[in-house]
Formats: structure tokens, C-alpha cells, sequence
């Protein structure tokens, strides 16, 4: 008898971790009311990004930003007879349940275009699903250039998956944007790089070494930080020694921001600079105190300084979204609104109606689609990349970031 | 400048850390054989616990000084709590079950604590961060040390010794030794088991507590994840040490905190082994020194008993 209770005991905690756990993931699942106004063909756009986890602040924003570009093409009744649905789902910045995710959203009919994903790793997981379905995916946040230009990009660029495109610049503009900046306006020299070793981090390292050296500036040490922990102490050390006056860091905020930290406690007064993934509001709060004066490039010019943002900010307020659009909210808005774009195009053409082969045709009238978006004119080259190749340099000031230098580099 | 004596510090500290939470799993593992995963996560509720106390009870603008000690009890109420829960609920049921089930509850129960924590406590889905101390750095030679290092400086040696006077002198702790050697023959004897491994799962909460105040403190963010790769960490160095020993727990954290630091220093200067020597390969590197160990000396370093003994 008494076996048996614990047993039922035991069974209800598993289950109630179970529930737990589900909860976790499943917590904004579809959780997006974008108005379904008056019948017609429901058509669903998909979002994968990092909801839970530590990069959770960013990839909230993007969610949000995808959800406002539905509702007001809803309200405004951008395309007649469509309604456009949000669904979101959670890849814990995870490759392989990125990869699910693509599964999921390839299964669903519904489902004519997927905005995401923020990490490159993930989106290479990715592509080949969509592609095989012939699903369009918008990155607002992918930087790595193999995605589009293939692994040889280098030397030659091929373009891998015809239903890949993004809005957000790729590294290989923002690394050498990076170090001109460093080089030149902030007349640093020797330069210490770290990275994370993954595909976003490592791409990015490689890039800005490689423009910082071309500058002449001088490569003083190299090292890999292992995302999964906190402690960089015994690196922080070394930068130290190295006599660095600069760190470039290949990565996301939530290690970008101990290790500034931890460098500047060690005693190596020097500034970290990174990429769009340390350029969040979390950064600045991980960091501390020590992190004024450290740098970060972001894709586009600051948001909040475009005159084509304002409506954008505006009415992202009016729909009073718990959490901050983050650093791609605009890029995720015109990704959502380049698909409902082409899904327009692709309705007008078939009388009004979509056609059988929908996804396919979408893919095609993506190549074309020009608008003017949040961040700018939103169109994409031969390869699926943005033509807008606008980057920020920002700095941290009085605890925010400041931008400090807009423009694009011309190799 | 000779970098040597900053990185031992690094590792001192990285392995005083992993120390004060590997005691936890290797009492209990003495006692009743149970890989308690949870651990880590019982680490992680007292960061909570401890920051809970900071925000949300004292006044604001507390000095550090009144506040820690207070932090530090919360910390050790809510891990403890968590702890006895977690024995009460999830694994005394278990007890006459083939070991596999407490194992595979413990990962469950892990898992439940890091998603409560993530689901539940304000602004927990992103890093939260905890109160620092003020003042410092100290430099001592060319070493410098922060205010949060000299907190866990004081209160590792001091955890360890309470911890060994209270094993060894204490009525309960020989209690501890007694169920620790034969459960059945410590009944016998009048010793009231159900209370000692209580004991166990409490004592190991304590020091996790301390454990992650000091690791708030130094690191100055606390996030639900925080208790996982730590908890990984420590129970390798439970291993380390002679899992089982409660010594071996702190000598096996230092040796891995250390070996950590210096691999990541070092290995790259070695000629040939330029690529092998970043942070991301010093987990290789600390593991190849666990499994030397434990080739040459299988109970760890300082185990006095095979420790799989059934």
C-alpha cells in the first residue's frame, strides 16, 4: 500500500515537471490575437526565435515587432480577403530545435513565411528545411555571410538556398565596419579577439581580424570563451598581460557582459567591442558600471532617429507590448512586412485568390519586393541579402546606448 | 609581469566555488548513494533566496554590511527548504527503488526548479543582477582581488572547518559517519536514519547557500541556468576528491578550479598545442585530469573506499 502511494506520488511530480517544462516553451505559443477581422483565407506567419532563455530579450522583441506588422496589415486591409496570423514558437537559440521548429512550421499549410531566426547557428539549421518546402524565411537577425553567400563566400559567392533572405547586414560589412571604426576614429591598435566558437561569434571575429590587420593594427592574443559559463577570470588575466588597448568580442550580450566586466576587473581599462549580439539593453546591465565607453556595432541606422521609424515606435507603444522591441525590432517589422508584401503580390495576381502553390510563388515575388520599411527602402540583391547595408556604431553612455557613428564600408 | 600568482588566485576562487557546492553532493551521496542532480538548482533557489531578501524585505539602500548577513540566511532558508522538500517529496518515496528512479527524479525535479524559477520570479527570464559590495579592489602584489573574491576567501576555509567540527563532533554528525558506513546497522543501534539524511540534505543546502551568495557577489548576476553547468562542475569534483569524502569535495574543486585557470593561461603557450589552449578547451583538459585520477586512484583523491560499494 504503501509502495503504491509513493508511486502515485512520484508520478505526479514527473508530470507536474513535465507541465513545468511545457509551460516554459509553450508559454506564448500562438499567444498572438492579431485581430481576425471578417473571414477570408487565414494566413499564418511564422516566428522562430529565442522566447525563454538568455537571449529571451531580444528575441521577445522580434515576436512583438512580427505581431504589430500583422495587426496593422490586418487593420489596414493591405491584402483584401487575407487575414495574417502570428504563430510563434521557441528555439532557445538551439540549432536543433530550430530545426524542429522548421518542421513544425513546413507542416502547418497555413504557414507562407517564417521571420527568424536571431541566431546564424540556428538559421543554418534551418534553411534546408524551409528550402525543401519552398517556405520563405526572413532573417531580421542573421549576420553570417555563408548563409546567403555560401561557405565559400570569400572567394566565391554561391547563393545556397534560393528561400533564404534577411534584412539585416551581414559580417562581413559589419566586422571590417568595426575595426575601421576602432582603428581609425578610436585609434586603438592592438587589438585582443575573443569569440564563443559559434557560427555568429566566430564569423564575426574572423572578419574583424581580418580588416583590423589589413589597417595595421596588431593582433596581440586570440582566445575562445565557453558560452555555457561565467567565469572568465583566467582570460580577463590574459587581456590583461597582453597589453591590449582594445577587445573585440565575437558573441552574444549574456557573456559579452560578465567579460567586460570581469576584464575591467582584473585592471585593463580598455573598451570591449562587439557585434549586434552585445548590442542590448541587457549588455549594459550585465556589464556594470565599468562598461561606459564600451562599443558595439548594430545593422541599420538607430530606429529611433529615422524619420520612416517614427510611426513604427509609435504605434508599438499604442499596443503596449510588456517587453522593448530590442535591437531588431524595425528589421523584424519589415521582414513580417516584406512577406505580407509578397504575399499581396502573389494574391493580386491570381484574381484575389492565393494559388495552390502559394509557398513557391511567394519565394519568387520575395526576390522583388521593394518598399519603404522601418529601417529604410527594404529590397534584396541576387544572393537574398539586404540592399540597405547601413551600420551604427553605438557606445555606452550614462548606462544607455548612444549611437555615435552611422555609415557603410566599401572594402 | 608574471601572471602566475593572479591565475592561481582565478582558480582558488573558481575552485573554492565549485568546493562549497560539490560538499553537497557528496554528502549526500555518502549517506544514501543518491547522485542528487538537483543540487545544482538547490544552489540556484538560494541566489534567489538571497536576492528576495535584498529587493523585496530590506529597505532600500541597506549597507551591504547589514544586509549580507541577512542575504545569507535567506539563502540558506530557501535552499535548505528547497532541499528538504525535495528529500521529503521526491526522494524517500523512492528509497527501496532501484537507483535509476532517485537518479532520473532528481533530473526531472532539476528541470521543474530552473522552469518554476524561470516562470515565477520577477524579471528571472533574463540575468538578474545582485547588490555588489562596494569598495576595493585590493592589491596584494600582482594580485588583485575584489571585494566579492574576499568574501569567498573568508567563507570557504570557515565553511569547512564548521563543517568538520560538526562531523566529527557533534552527536549528529557521528550519527552522520555511522549511516554513512551501514544504514541498517546504524538503525539498529538507535540512530534515527530518516533524520540523519535530512540532516545531509540540509547541511549540503547550507553551503550551497553560501556558495551562492559568494557566486552572486562575484560575479554580480544570478540567472535560473547558473545552477546546471556549476552543478555539473561540482559533482566532478565530488568525483575528484573521493565522492563520499567531505574533504576530497574541497580539495577536488580547488584541483579543478585550478586546473581550469591554468589550462586556459597556459596550454597555449605549449609549442604545437597553440589551438587547444583557449577557455573553450579547458573543460577537455580538466576532464583529462579526472579520468588520470581516477585511473591511478578510482576512489579519487582523497576517498578512503571504492565508492560504488553494493
Amino acid at each position: 500500500m504503501r509502495q503504491r502511494s509513493l508511486i502515485a506520488i512520484t508520478a505526479a511530480l514527473a508530470a507536474g515537471a513535465l507541465t513545468l517544462t511545457a509551460c516554459g516553451s509553450r508559454d506564448d505559443d500562438g499567444g498572438s490575437d492579431s485581430g481576425s477581422g471578417g473571414g477570408g483565407t487565414t494566413v499564418v506567419i511564422g516566428v522562430d526565435a529565442p522566447l525563454t532563455g538568455d537571449l529571451s530579450a531580444l528575441g521577445l522583441g522580434i515576436k512583438n515587432s512580427v505581431d504589430l506588422a500583422a495587426k496593422i496589415a490586418n487593420k489596414e486591409k493591405t491584402v483584401d480577403g487575407v487575414t495574417f496570423k502570428v504563430e510563434s514558437l521557441d528555439d532557445q537559440g538551439q540549432p536543433s530545435v530550430g530545426q524542429q521548429n522548421a518542421t513544425k512550421f513546413v507542416a502547418n499549410d497555413d504557414v507562407l513565411g517564417v521571420v527568424g531566426p536571431l541566431n546564424s547557428s540556428v538559421g543554418e539549421s534551418m534553411q534546408k528545411v524551409f528550402d525543401s518546402a519552398k517556405l520563405v524565411e526572413v532573417s531580421p537577425a542573421n549576420t553570417n555571410p555563408a548563409l546567403s553567400q555560401g561557405v565559400d563566400w570569400q572567394t566565391k559567392k554561391v547563393r545556397p538556398y534560393k528561400s533564404y533572405f534577411r534584412t539585416a547586414t551581414t559580417d562581413a560589412i559589419q566586422g571590417p565596419f568595426a575595426a575601421e571604426y576602432v582603428y581609425k576614429d578610436s585609434k586603438k591598435r592592438k587589438a585582443f579577439i575573443i569569440d564563443d566558437k559559434k557560427t555568429y561569434g566566430a564569423g564575426l571575429a574572423a572578419t574583424f581580424t581580418e580588416a583590423f590587420k589589413k589597417l595595421g593594427g596588431q593582433v596581440v592574443g586570440t582566445e575562445h570563451i565557453n558560452p555555457d559559463t561565467k567565469d572568465f577570470n583566467a582570460v580577463a588575466t590574459k587581456v590583461k598581460n597582453s597589453g591590449a588597448d582594445v577587445v573585440y568580442y565575437g558573441g552574444e550580450y549574456p557573456q559579452a557582459g560578465p567579460l567586460s566586466k570581469q576584464i575591467k576587473a582584473a585592471g585593463a581599462k580598455i573598451p570591449l567591442v562587439g557585434g549586434d549580439g552585445i548590442y542590448s539593453a541587457d549588455f549594459i546591465k550585465l556589464a556594470g558600471a565599468g562598461g561606459t565607453g564600451d562599443l558595439a556595432t548594430s545593422v541599420g541606422a538607430p530606429v529611433e532617429e529615422l524619420p520612416s521609424a517614427k510611426e513604427f515606435v509609435a504605434n508599438y507603444k499604442t499596443e503596449g507590448y510588456k517587453e522593448a522591441y530590442e535591437a531588431y525590432g524595425g528589421y523584424s517589422y519589415d521582414s513580417a512586412w516584406a512577406i505580407i508584401e509578397a504575399v499581396k503580390k502573389v494574391v493580386e495576381d491570381n484574381d484575389g485568390k492565393l494559388p495552390d502553390d502559394a509557398r513557391s510563388k511567394v519565394v519568387d515575388a520575395m526576390q522583388n519586393v521593394s518598399f519603404d520599411g522601418v529601417t529604410g527602402k527594404v529590397s534584396f540583391d541576387e544572393f537574398g541579402d539586404a540592399t540597405n547595408k547601413q551600420l551604427t556604431v553605438y557606445a555606452v553612455e550614462n548606462g544607455t546606448w548612444g549611437s555615435v557613428k552611422s555609415g557603410t564600408y566599401n572594402g | 609581469m608574471n601572471e602566475l600568482p593572479q591565475q592561481l588566485v582565478n582558480g582558488l576562487l573558481l575552485g573554492s566555488m565549485y568546493g562549497l557546492i560539490a560538499i553537497g553532493y557528496t554528502m549526500v551521496y555518502g549517506i544514501v548513494q543518491l547522485i542528487n542532480f538537483a543540487h545544482g538548482e538547490i544552489f540556484m533557489t538560494g541566489a534567489f533566496g538571497a536576492l528576495t531578501v535584498y529587493l523585496y524585505i530590506l529597505p532600500d539602500g541597506t549597507s551591504m554590511l547589514i544586509a549580507l548577513p541577512l542575504m545569507l540566511i535567506g539563502a540558506m532558508v530557501v535552499s535548505v527548504a528547497v532541499a528538504v522538500g525535495a528529500e521529503r517529496f521526491a526522494y524517500r518515496p523512492l528509497r527501496g527503488a532501484p537507483r535509476l528512479a532517485p537518479l532520473i527524479t532528481a533530473i526531472g525535479l532539476s528541470l521543474a526548479l530552473q522552469q518554476a524559477v524561470w516562470a515565477w520570479y520577477p524579471e528571472a527570464k533574463s540575468a538578474r543582477t545582485f547588490p555588489q559590495i562596494d569598495g576595493g579592489p585590493f592589491h596584494i602584489g600582482s594580485v588583485t582581488l575584489q571585494t566579492g573574491d574576499v568574501f569567498l576567501f573568508v567563507a570557504a576555509p570557515l565553511s569547512m572547518a564548521f563543517l568538520g567540527f560538526f562531523v566529527m563532533r557533534t552527536r549528529i554528525g557521528r550519527g552522520m559517519q555511522a549511516t554513512a558506513q551501514d544504514r541498517d546497522t546504524a538503525k539498529l543501534m538507535g540512530v534515527n536514519t530518516d533524520r540523519i539524511i535530512v540532516v545531509a540534505f540540509a547541511l549540503g543546502a547550507v553551503f550551497a547557500a553560501v556558495g551562492a551568495v559568494a557566486n552572486g557577489l562575484k560575479y554580480g548576476q544570478i540567472d535560473f541556468k547558473m545552477g546546471f553547468i556549476l552543478g555539473l562542475k561540482a559533482f566532478t569534483a565530488a568525483v575528484l576528491g573521493g565522492i563520499g569524502n567531505i574533504y576530497g569535495a574541497m580539495i577536488g574543486g580547488i584541483t579543478l578550479g585550478v586546473a581550469e585557470t591554468l589550462a586556459t593561461a597556459y596550454i597555449a603557450d605549449i609549442p604545437g598545442l597553440d589551438q587547444f589552449g583557449s577557455q573553450s578547451w579547458s573543460d577537455v583538459w580538466a576532464f583529462i585530469l579526472l579520468i588520470l585520477v581516477l585511473l591511478f586512484r578510482p576512489q579519487g583523491l582523497l576517498g578512503e573506499r571504492v565508492a560504488d560499494r553494493a
